[in-house]
């Protein structure tokens, strides 16, 4: 098993291949504006640190968001793109449950918060590390029921009003993704579709009426 | 010709979601998916549905391309795709999906400008481009006069709209006239059955100190609403049919007047219109005309052709590879207000061969990129 994994849904750009044992090679970079820059030349270099060629590759790992937009399709059109040029299947993750996967929490359950912009931020609950209990959503810091949880990701770190017991790490990490999807995929479990994770609505205003221009 | 490249393009500038393949400068395939229904009720392209439209339909359209062409995906000789100008979160999906697919692949890539690839298409229903050829572009989202002596090296800005794009004036004046979205067809339609004559509507900036090939449809948009809006007020019923006609050749008056003239001026015996407005019926008869009095061949492609599509990309990127122009780089990026006269964005090794001394930056640093 070759795993490439990638991930554009926070402001890093990651990727990390994963020979079905451990992670073999990683490369983040933290750029939120230039993820189409940088994930190809990322995905190069990993290939060359690891010795290997793109046709080994058995399957992509992608973090489906949420996130800012724009990102994500960067990371969602370029898993999808491999998938058709290699011809093998395409995994979803959210990006969310990479972040519990590397969560700085020793056990017990936990919060998973990252930057939505706007004021707000997407988040998650975690029974632990391994375990999401509850469907991703974007809400101002202030709504979210903490309970005293610490809260993982830059998200928590942002708002520290609302999340004071905040840990690392910030971003998500490739290699985070790909041991997670390595794991459920030698446990026999079906990874998500990868669709990206919106949760909001496109911005678009529907024009009442066109503007009159008839000076009153 | 066996030996002409086989290229696929890649077009995600607006809201048609494009994948053509062409051999030299024949057609292998056109596919297209469309998110034009979403924007409808909206009254224009919404950016963000856009771009998300975009993603869902890139690889079942790059399949049915390669279906449609008979040709296998490891056959290509390069990939090209819009690197712009355009909305700048839907040409990032397109470029994202090339870059990836050519490296995938092993095929040399080629981020090309969208407005050479709607000048090149008519290479593909003409043949081979006249050089120099004069284009008039006219779409919702450019209306240019442009002239280019190598569609791979060198296109020239003649005129530009200063204001609004000839087909965003359409789709106001469809919106006025409550007719729907895209506005282009509509008015088309209706115009057949009005008389062009029957109200005078300004021609923007055709005055004798007037830039002699810029535009303006700002102020026509305008008048058009006032007299519109002046027959409501009186409780009068609006003569659609003479409206619309009278607004079109109003703007086709003047796009038709300053290409032929701009001809004249440069010597340039060939004008080819492309985008969008150039499937206006009205827009191809008078300019038939004007070109016949004047001397020049007209080349206009078909409508299918002329509006956003991959083929015109893929037409451009076959041209850079048997031109032998230089590749771009694996960290190209989506530039949505790329300048004309950059015909593609050639690595960073290459740039000696770049004929424009154009220092620009492919920073992707728009604050409406990063929703
Ligand atoms: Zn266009």
């Amino acid at each position: 098993m070759l795993l490439l994994a990638l991930d554009t849904a926070t402001p890093a750009v990651t990727v990390a291949l994963h020979d079905g044992t451990s992670v073999i090679a990683a490369s983040s970079q933290v750029d939120a504006r230039r993820h189409g820059e940088l994930l190809l030349p990322a995905v190069d270099r990993v290939l060359a640190e690891a010795s290997l060629r793109l046709d080994a590759v058995t399957g992509i790992v992608v973090g489906v968001g949420p996130g800012p937009y724009t990102g994500l399709r960067v990371g969602l059109m370029t898993a999808d793109t491999f998938g058709l040029a290699l011809g093998v299947p395409v995994h979803g993750l959210c990006t969310l449950d990479g972040l519990a996967y590397a969560a700085d929490v020793a056990e017990g359950p936990f919060l998973v918060a990252t930057d939505a912009r706007r004021k707000e931020v997407y988040w998650a609950r975690y029974a632990d590390s391994r375990t999401r209990v509850s469907e991703p959503a974007v809400d101002r810091p202030a709504d979210v029921d903490v309970g005293g949880l610490p809260v993982v990701g830059a998200g928590a770190l942002l708002y520290p009003d609302s999340f004071p017991d905040a840990r690392g790490p910030e971003y998500v990490q490739a290699s985070a993704l790909a041991s997670l999807a390595a794991e459920r995929l030698a446990a026999g479990e079906e990874l998500e579709a990868a669709r990206p994770l919106y949760l909001r609505r496109p911005d678009a205003q529907v024009p009442k009426n066109y503007k009159v221009v008839t000076p009153k | 010709m066996a030996d002409e490249p086989l290229v696929l393009g890649i077009e995600t500038s607006c809201d048609e979601t494009g994948v053509g393949i062409v051999r030299g400068t024949t057609l292998l395939a056109d596919a297209i998916a469309s998110s034009v229904d979403e924007h409808a009720r909206f009254g224009g392209v919404v950016p963000e549905v856009a771009s998300r439209a975009h993603l869902e339909a890139m690889v079942p359209t790059i399949e049915r391309a390669l279906a449609e062409a008979g040709v296998s995906a490891k056959d290509l000789d390069g990939i090209a795709v819009t690197a712009g100008p355009g909305l700048a979160g839907a040409l990032l999906v397109g470029v994202s999906a090339a870059k990836t697919y050519a490296y995938a692949l092993g095929k040399p890539l080629y981020g090309v400008n969208h407005l050479a690839s709607h000048i090149c298409v008519d290479q593909l229903e003409h043949g081979p481009l006249p050089e120099p050829t004069m284009a008039l572009l006219v779409s919702g989202g450019h209306s240019s006069l442009l002239l280019s002596s190598d569609i791979t090296s060198d296109v020239r800005p003649m005129g530009a709209t200063i204001d609004d794009a000839a087909g965003e004036a359409f789709d106001k004046i469809a919106r006025v006239l409550n007719l729907g979205f895209p506005g282009g067809p509509v008015i088309d339609r209706y115009a057949r059955e009005g008389d062009p004559g029957a109200i005078s509507f300004p021609r923007g900036l055709t005055g004798p100190r007037d830039p002699a090939y810029d535009f303006s449809f700002s102020g026509l948009k305008t008048a058009v609403a006032r007299w519109i809006e002046a027959r409501r007020a009186a409780g009068e019923d609006v003569p659609v049919r003479d409206v619309a006609a009278s607004f079109q050749e109003a703007v086709v008056d003047v796009l038709t007047r300053k290409a032929v003239r701009a001809c004249r001026d440069e010597g340039v015996d060939h004008l080819m219109i492309g985008g969008g407005v150039a499937a206006n019926s009205r827009l191809r008869a008078l300019a038939q005309e004007r070109c016949e009095a004047a001397g020049i061949r007209l080349r206009v492609p078909r409508p299918k052709l002329c509006t956003d599509n991959g083929a015109m990309v893929a037409a451009l990127g076959a041209e850079m590879v048997a031109r032998g122009r230089a590749a771009s780089d694996w960290d190209l990026s989506a530039d949505s207000s790329l300048p004309v006269t950059d015909t593609h964005v050639p690595g960073r090794s290459h740039t000696h061969d770049h004929t424009h001394d154009h220092d620009h930056v492919h920073e992707v640093a728009k604050d409406n990129l990063y929703s």
